[in-house]
């Protein structure tokens, strides 16, 4: 297969992983943002936890993958990222790391410690949520790196000027749409009490998330964005050095649009998706509910890709070193091989995947957690 | 130049991290398997003291792999926010194994693990089991790809140096996959978490047998344990990764060391048990050798020659000097000056390239090094003697013993005896942490011998470091030994709890804390 080929298949199957890690972690992300407000008490909690303890830890693996997709398929992006936005990456680990433990932990240590862990819990939902989104707000507006001619990054910009007014922006459109996710899916697998009240919030953050995104997107309109002006082979070798990226009027980030008028359908999706679930929360339409609010996570995360293509990670103090999914991927083998990888792996996945809901499908209800308070969380 | 604290306190972190996360991950390799073989024979005899088993051993196993998740999270990270030019550098072919190990293996092994633990009212019996059986492949595939993206650091076949990208790339996926270090690597590695998985059911069981309770439970775990244990420690020893020392350039550099072989004898080497080594005088002080042993260990022969350090200083000095060339043509490919005759002449001395790299150390302008430079960086590529001398005699000293205490179990347990000894049965508690330590050794020994690359020959770890201050790494290290220090004290402290409770933390009624209990309501009414 042609090298552009398989670049853009990249670009495509790393925008499918971070979807994947939207609708599957996103709904126990957004669980744990809510722990703190749907529950009164322990066994509430515990209803919570439980409607999500059987996958948690299979959905957290979206993240992962994609975080070795991007090692192998975009070396220098993971690379520059995570040493470019060194200490969001260590927030989001450090926040990360509590969470296998949080699960597991909850239900053996004693009764005093157990509000630590529903602590650990809601830090990393909260925290993750709201730094993607943060990071994704930054990619906008480029990020302040260089590249010398061996390819090593330099970097000038603080952790703090990371926490802009755009990128917060963006930041709370991430959590409210996750926060959606979760209170989708407590509102289909848990009992009452937290069915009707996650039902309530999924409306709530189902109105959030649409106001949010369409003030990011008239904020977008009004931003600068990049083009490439010259020096680009998109079938050539993978160097970030060898094109001209100027700064382009307001705007510009909206330009595949017109381009493209296809892309219009992921805006249009994300809020279709929301507007589906602000009518059907209270409905007995749960399945649809969780798919109409999945299309939603599908819609934000592909309008990003859509507005930034072909950038992935554009530079704001040299743009010539800005890294497109062009010229910023393995070599031609490399990126061939993992495309069969993935065309075999990721339907597996997906296939066992969907036999485990399946087989485990139900709502987590005060007997049930009673009738197995030793085995569940 | 990139400063020598900040390359020191990103191997420091890098080391403790991956250090913490193998305490762990040997006991889920070898958990995982046990659990399966507990669970079959379950499903095959229908006795419900195995499935006991299997839930009671699973819910220790639980915490243990709660952590292990955790932990090796911050691996992930960790290339990319310290080691940011070696994840570019080489990540073409570094990612790819790791991006198949999620793919392949941790999806199966997590998305099973939640199975394992919350289907058996869901499941039939034999799904129940087929999700186990999932889980440990799953988690042994996962060591499967780590370790052969480990290998390729050790032994780096397949991949070749792009002028044009200035990294290396991948020009052979089978030379990858079918690298003979990774193999050996991969056998050792998961025996090695078979018998840590193995001490830890015999040495818990061992110490309910000491305390008189739960002798039925306890006997059957003592019994798969030592059966189990004997294959994997023998497959440990006999299949210890010293098989593939011969290949590769930092290879043959970690089996002078770890031996304290300073000049080349004829073959077949003797092998040094134990001595001092003096670095400085390069000789060993008191040395206890046996004739030929390693000969045959190493190579595998009685004909093959072991080289010295002596002799491998003086090969580095030699190639380092044409990895100069290999760097000065390099400067010309990138000046301008791409012609034909240039990359041929680059082509034929390519391979020395890294050699030339590890000048960088010692001089921003590599192709004027002096000759002192070319010499000091040819004595610095080869590692400290003494740590990896002790640290892999600890390592098998302990591998050793463990043998001998499996042959011992294995014996009484065929007799039946297991449980008449209280002595024999102190010794099996007290071996609990022998399998860790002899893991993190052996860590150690093939992370430390590797230096001072990060890729053998290719990239010198000097140059792999990421573009962040002494801070930076400072307020890291501090954030990571908080957490881990945290979460070791709850993670023993639970795993001690539930230890000491035994089966009776199953709440089925049938064992001796709850019996015990009914046994008190029965007299008290």
């Amino acid at each position: 297969m042609e090298y552009e080929v398989l670049k853009f298949i990249w670009w495509a199957l790393i925008g499918v992983l971070l979807i994947g890690f939207a609708v599957m972690d996103g709904y126990d992300l957004g669980t744990a943002n809510l722990l703190p407000f749907l529950s009164k008490n322990d066994e509430e909690r515990r209803l919570m936890i439980n409607a999500v303890a059987p996958h948690w830890d299979g959905n957290q693996v979206w993240l992962v993958t994609a975080g070795g997709a991007l090692f192998a398929a975009w070396p220098i992006v993971y690379a520059t990222a995570f040493s470019g936005f060194y200490w969001a990456m260590l927030l989001v680990l450090f926040s990360l790391i509590g969470r296998p433990l949080a699960f597991d932990y909850r239900s053996k240590v004693e009764e005093q410690y157990k509000k630590y862990c529903d602590g650990a819990l809601f830090v990393s939902g909260f925290v993750p949520s709201l730094v993607f989104g943060v990071a994704f707000g930054n990619l906008f507006q480029g990020f302040d790196f260089d590249l010398d001619t061996t390819m090593r990054s330099s970097f000038s910009q603080g952790f703090f000027s990371l926490l802009n007014p755009f990128a917060l922006l963006c930041g709370l459109v991430s959590v409210a749409m996750l926060t959606m996710q979760g209170a989708v899916w407590q509102s289909m697998r848990a009992g009452e009490p937290i069915q009707t009240r996650a039902a309530n919030v999924a409306r709530l953050s189902a109105i959030v998330t649409i106001v949010l995104f369409a003030l990011a997107g008239v904020w977008v309109a009004n931003l600068s964005g990049f083009e490439i002006v010259a020096g680009l082979d998109t079938n050539g070798a993978a160097n970030p050095l060898v094109k001209t990226v100027m700064v382009s009027e307001p705007g510009s980030w909206l330009k595949n649009y017109s381009l493209y008028p296809m892309t219009m359908l992921a805006p249009a999706l994300a809020f279709v998706g929301a507007a589906g679930v602000l009518a059907l929360a209270k409905s007995r339409f749960h399945g649809l509910t969780f798919i109409l609010s999945s299309l939603t996570q599908a819609g934000v995360i592909l309008t990003a890709g859509f507005s930034l293509f072909p950038f992935i990670l554009p530079s704001s103090s040299n743009p010539n070193v800005s890294l497109t999914l062009w010229d910023a991927t393995s070599s031609h083998m490399t990126l061939g091989i993992m495309t069969v990888v993935a065309g075999i792996f990721v339907p597996t996945i997906i296939g066992y995947t969907t036999w485990c809901f399946y087989r485990m499908w139900g709502r987590m209800t005060s007997e049930e957690l009673n009738q197995n308070s030793h085995s569940l969380y | 130049m990139i400063p020598e604290e900040v390359i020191d306190l990103s191997r420091f972190q890098f080391a403790m991290t991956a250090l913490y996360h193998f305490l762990f991950v040997p006991l889920t390799l070898g958990m995982t398997f046990m659990l399966a073989i507990m669970e079959s024979v379950y499903v095959m005899t229908g006795r419900q003291v195995y499935r006991d088993m299997t839930k009671f051993w699973g819910k220790l196993f639980g915490i243990n792999f709660a952590i292990g998740v955790a932990t090796g999270l911050t691996m992930e990270f960790q290339f990319g926010t310290n080691w940011s030019f070696y994840s570019y550098y080489v990540g073409d072919i570094f990612g790819a194994p790791l991006a198949i190990e999620a793919l392949m293996a941790f999806f199966l092994e997590s998305t099973f693990v939640g199975m394992f633990f919350f289907g058996w009212d869901r499941l039939t019996r034999v799904q129940h089991l087929t999700c186990t059986w999932l889980m440990a492949i799953g988690t042994n595939l996962s060591a499967l790809w780590i370790l052969v993206a480990n290998a390729w650091m050790q032994n780096p076949v397949g991949a070749e140096f792009n002028f044009e990208t200035m990294r290396m790339e991948m020009t052979s996926f089978a030379d990858l996959v079918f690298n003979p270090v990774a193999q050996v690597k991969f056998i050792h590695t998961v025996a090695a978490g078979y018998t840590t998985g193995a001490v830890f059911v015999l040495s818990i069981s061992a110490w309910y047998l000491l305390k008189g309770r739960d002798i039925g439970f306890a006997r059957r775990s003592f019994a798969v344990a030592s059966g189990f244990g004997l294959a994997a420690i023998l497959s440990t020893i006999l299949l210890g990764d010293e098989s593939g020392y011969e290949l590769g350039d930092v290879q043959e550099v970690k089996l002078a060391t770890i031996e304290a072989e300073w000049d080349t004898h004829p073959a077949p080497a003797s092998f040094t048990v134990i001595g001092i080594p003096n670095q400085e005088e390069m000789k060993t002080e008191y040395a206890i050798k046996i004739p030929y042993a390693m000969g045959i260990i190493a190579t595998r022969s009685l004909d093959t020659e072991v080289l010295g350090i002596k002799d491998l200083i003086d090969n580095k000095e030699q190639r380092i000097a044409n990895g100069i060339g290999a760097y000065s043509l390099l400067q010309k490919l990138k000046n301008g000056e791409d012609t034909p005759e240039n990359r041929l002449a680059f082509e034929d001395v390519v391979d020395d390239l890294g050699y030339g790299l590890l000048l960088s150390r010692y001089t921003d302008d590599i192709p004027n090094a002096t000759p002192e430079m070319v010499r000091q960086a040819a004595e610095d590529a080869i590692p400290t003697v003494w740590p990896l001398f002790f640290s892999f005699r600890i390592m098998v000293g302990a591998g050793v013993l463990m043998l001998f205490l499996f042959i011992a179990a294995f014996i009484k347990t065929a007799k039946r005896t297991e449980h008449t000894s209280p002595v024999f049965l102190k010794l099996c508690v007290l071996a609990l942490p022998l399998p860790f330590i002899a893991a993190e050794m052996g860590w150690f020994v093939a992370e430390f011998g590797r230096q001072p690359w990060s890729i053998s020959g290719i990239l010198p770890t000097y140059l792999s470091a990421s573009t962040r201050t002494e801070a930076d790494l400072w307020m890291s290290i501090i954030g990571f030994a908080t957490f881990y220090t945290v979460f070791l004290i709850i993670e023993m402290t639970l795993m001690i709890k539930y230890a000491r409770k035994g089966p009776s933390s199953l709440h089925t009624g049938r064992y001796h804390f709850e019996q015990r209990k009914a046994e008190h309501m029965a007299t008290q009414a």
